[in-house]
């Protein structure tokens, strides 16, 4: 299945979860103190993020923390550059219409 | 002059901003957003090209049109016009589809709000994006953005390099 940073972003609890971790690297059981879902349901979508690689993890002593992998989450941020180029090429050819019209 | 094309983001909402402003009458601008002639002309970010089958500028009407690429490519889009408040405002669902306009169910609608504003400079166009479902922000950037419209940049890079 594809895993990519777009799938990481699209779902509500994970969007959660990341915004939780940018603030600090939390352990599974302090993240899913935070949601009224079930361990379970959290600990699956910490999964699909370490999958999607939007998350990483560091043994500490017994625990495992999660941390935001900020390298990964600038695919969406290279995305809407795509996206800005598009929409400029765009708008430099709309100056060109209206000089026209 | 070249002015600056804003971009914001709102993921959680599902929602993209565009902001531009343009150095022409706001009159000029509808214009150009709302005649196929003149969409013809603009609407394809180069080196694709849209060809429009047919347009009817009204509340319930449709612009059916095609992104032609370079190498003989093909992407049907449909455009149905949900509101209409001339000269300022017009709010319509896009969607890909065949050349006959059918809808492809496959691929998420994607809904525009387009505000047409009076600055002292000329004109401002405000442009809210937002998409329905949560996948579908994913998916228009899967299938429509990053591979479809990236790979004209591609293209025109590479002419531009030749």
């Amino acid at each position: 299945m594809r895993r990519d940073i777009f799938q990481a972003i699209a779902d509500p609890t994970r969007r959660a979860i990341l915004a939780l971790l940018a603030i600090h690297a939390m352990t599974p059981n302090a993240l899913a103190e935070h949601f009224n879902t079930s361990r379970q349901a959290v600990s699956k979508h910490i999964q699909i993020l370490a999958e999607c690689e939007a998350v990483t993890q560091k043994q500490n002593g017994r625990e495992i923390y999660y941390h935001v992998n900020a390298d990964k989450m600038k695919e969406v941020d290279k995305w809407l550059d795509t996206f800005r180029k598009i929409w400029e090429d765009r708008f430099d050819q709309l100056d060109n219409v209206l000089k026209d019209l | 002059m070249t002015n600056k094309t804003e971009i914001l983001k709102d993921i959680s909402n599902r929602k993209l901003n565009i902001t531009r402003a343009f150095n022409a009458p706001v009159e000029k601008v509808w214009r150009a957003w709302t005649e196929a002639e003149q969409l013809d002309k603009w609407w394809a970010p180069r080196p694709w090209r849209a060809i429009t089958k047919t347009m009817d500028f009204t509340e319930g009407g449709h612009w059916l049109y095609c992104m032609a690429g370079p190498n003989g490519e093909k992407a049907w889009c449909k455009v149905s016009f949900q509101t209409i408040e001339p000269g300022k405002n017009f709010v319509a669902d896009a969607n890909f589809c065949n050349e006959e306009g059918a809808i492809d169910a496959n691929f998420p609608t994607m809904t525009w709000d387009n505000r047409f504003l009076s600055t002292d400079t000329g004109s401002k166009v405000e442009i809210t994006l937002s998409f329905a479902n949560e996948d579908d922000l994913e998916k228009i950037v899967q299938m429509g953005f990053k591979e479809g419209f990236s790979m004209g940049l591609e293209n025109l890079d590479e002419l531009l390099e030749a």
